[in-house]
């Protein structure tokens, strides 16, 4: 637990390791979902070639889609974009290093379920087996099958329990055959994304070194700079909720002392704290009725200046007389007195 | 639990141990790669040996590429090597040692898949099985079947052809093969241990003087790298924060000098997070604001 924690901790640190780490998970999961799927091949002459492609193709395509969606700079890289120019220019070369950084995260998963799938062979397997060179492979002088039959009888040859060709190529043969073709391809394809990898990493120093440090300054200003700003307007929206729901009970506690005509007790000094925190509401009836009337009819998105707590007591005190009266007004009217 | 912190903070606290941390997670993953990859030899005369050697050599590449991309040196190195030399001379001793041990860090991986190919026998003999001369064991002299003598070698790798099984020749030729291959990579073993060997230990006799400089300035230059970026991050950070409050403090005059709210008396605590924004339509128009004109990057 304390393992997991630190290694949680240790990508949290660093905003760029976090996004490696989901990376390296969707790749661990990318085999992991590999190795659960249960690879069926139909084992008919043209959905063999369909199905064993769409395997390969169609779960990367998936796969490079969630590595955008699960990347919470997407929404950021849209809003840079397709924000108003306003007061700042914006600088192309930002959203390509951000699109770019994004892009080549999301190619991680993709590449090892094509490795994967590739350096397995069932997939290739399935999809070339009508291709197999029967004339070096197989048996010559075997008597002449028409060109569908031959078909129907390759495209068995994935479900070794329904094949009937031995006589024409034997099973293990040609599943070698492919699987050696399969293995090749995927080495390949793994040597070639390492090259481009590498290249990409290897060339950037030598050609625009200067405009990428600019690049990544300013990307990491505007993942930084919206954070703060939602921060900001987090504590504004609190002390907003503060003041708004202190005038509430403020505004109830002076309607109530005006309908009763009590006389305004002022709270004692030594009243304390809990005094205070009441905001007036000492009775069963009276909290019944301010919570009603919180739920009928919240007050207006709109705080009196001068109401601001000033920390005196409340006890129907009354508003200080440089208060203007017309908003005062307004919020008597917004709730009745039922 | 504690020795385990122990170690994460040892290989962090150093980046050369970083470096060697990943150079053996990258050896454990080449022995894991070998160990989870399904070998199966074509068994066809001309596709052995291009499978065979095709197995023992591409990973490897791949391994040492990856060496180079995983480890964060080979940026520094050839930032430093491609800089214009402006105000501060390059030293390519320097660069030299850097180099040199990003190359030897990186060959680690590949090494091991070459001698665990080589003890464990299956990628020379799928290759060389059809090499063999055929004279020398009983099965497959004289051969008088359809098939020649060489496709019969070919199939030799393969335990389950039909052709295969229970022939006492093709166990001989296997273990004739294997004996090879592993005698082959012992010695590859041996030899590259006496060169570390030898290395390590003769190292101090020459220019013991250069190297520890060399070190020290790529370990520097390292470092210096490192700062630069977290004062980047900062500097960024400080500078988001004044622009932010620039934004609001603006905000806040336009509304001074739009609506007629009297001066307040006396700041408070909650006053201030408020920034004078007190209004639904204040709000919404600081938000629009916000997106539609964001303030220029100037902060002075």
């Amino acid at each position: 637990m304390d393992k997991f924690r630190m290694i949680f901790q240790f990508f949290q640190s660093n905003q760029e390791s976090f996004m490696n780490g989901i990376c390296g998970i969707m790749a661990l999961a990318s085999t992991q979902m590999y190795s659960a799927f249960d690879f069926n091949c139909p084992c008919l002459p043209h959905y063999n070639l369909a199905y064993g492609l769409g395997i390969l193709l169609v779960p990367p395509f998936i796969l490079f889609l969630l590595g955008f969606v699960l990347n919470n700079n997407i929404s950021m890289l849209a809003e840079e974009w397709r924000r108003p120019q306003g007061q700042r220019g914006k600088d192309p070369s930002v959203l390509r290093y951000m699109f770019c950084s994004m892009a080549q995260r999301a190619m991680i998963a993709p590449a090892v379920w094509v490795s994967v799938t590739l350096l397995d062979g069932k997939c290739i397997t399935c999809a070339f087996c009508t291709s197999v060179p029967v004339e070096t492979l197989g048996n010559a002088s075997h008597p002449r099958l028409s060109q569908g039959e031959i078909e129907r009888v390759l495209a068995r040859i994935p479900c070794k329990e329904i094949y009937s060709g031995q006589q024409l190529i034997a099973n293990e043969v040609a599943v070698r055959y492919l699987r050696c073709i399969s293995q090749a391809l995927g080495w390949c394809f793994v040597l070639l994304m390492t090259t481009l990898a590498f290249l990409v990493r290897s060339l950037r120093p030598c050609f625009s070194q200067a405009a990428f440090l600019k690049s990544r300054y300013w990307s990491h200003y505007i993942d930084i700079e919206r954070k703060l700003f939602d921060e900001t307007c987090a504590e504004h929206a609190r002390s907003f909720a503060k003041v708004c729901i202190q005038q509430f009970f403020e505004g109830m506690s002076t309607d109530l002392v005006a309908a009763r005509c009590h006389l305004p007790r002022k709270a004692s000094a030594d009243a304390g704290e809990a005094a205070e925190k009441l905001l007036g509401i000492t009775d069963q009836s009276t909290m019944n009725m301010a919570l009603k009337s919180w739920h009928r009819c919240k007050p207006p998105l709109h705080l009196h200046p001068p109401a601001l707590p000033t920390g005196n007591g409340w006890g129907g005190e009354r508003q200080s007389p440089m208060h203007p009266s017309v908003p005062r007004r307004e919020t008597a009217a917004y709730y009745s007195w039922v | 639990m504690d020795r385990f912190r122990m170690i994460f903070q040892y290989f962090q606290s150093n980046s050369e141990s970083v470096m060697n941390g990943i150079c053996g997670l990258l050896a454990l993953a080449s022995v894991k790669m070998y160990t989870s990859f399904d070998f199966s030899c074509p068994c066809l005369p001309q596709y052995n040996v291009a499978y065979g050697l095709g197995i023992m050599f591409v990973p490897p590449i791949i391994l040492f590429l990856c060496g180079l991309i995983l480890n964060r040196q080979s940026l520094v190195m050839l930032e430093e090597w491609r800089r214009p030399a402006g105000r501060r001379k390059k030293d390519l001793a320097v660069i030299r040692y850097m180099c040199s041990s990003i190359v030897q860090r990186a060959m680690v991986a590949p090494v091991v898949w070459i001698i665990v190919t080589l003890l464990d026998g299956k990628c020379l003999i799928c290759a060389f099985s059809g090499s063999v001369d055929p004279e020398k064991f009983v099965g497959f002299a004289n051969v008088s079947t359809v098939l020649t003598a060489q496709q019969l070698l070919a199939k030799v790798p393969c335990k389950d052809d039909e052709l295969m099984k229970n022939n006492t020749s093709r166990k001989a030729v296997s273990r004739y093969l294997r004996c090879w291959s592993q005698a082959l990579g012992w010695s590859i073993l041996l030899i590259l241990i006496i060169a570390a060997f030898l290395a390590r230990w003769l190292r101090p006799c020459f220019n013991q003087a250069t190297l520890l400089q060399a070190r020290h300035w790529s370990n520097y230059i390292d470092i210096e790298q490192k700062t630069f970026e977290e004062t980047c991050c900062e500097h960024s950070r400080l500078f988001a924060h004044k622009c932010i409050l620039h934004f609001f403090e603006s905000m806040q005059q336009e509304i001074k000098l739009h609506s007629f709210s009297l001066p307040r008396e006396g700041e408070e605590a909650e006053g201030d997070l408020l920034r004078g924004i007190t209004d639904q339509d204040q709000v919404n128009k600081l938000l629009t604001r916000w997106y539609n004109e964001k303030p220029p990057l100037d902060v002075s």
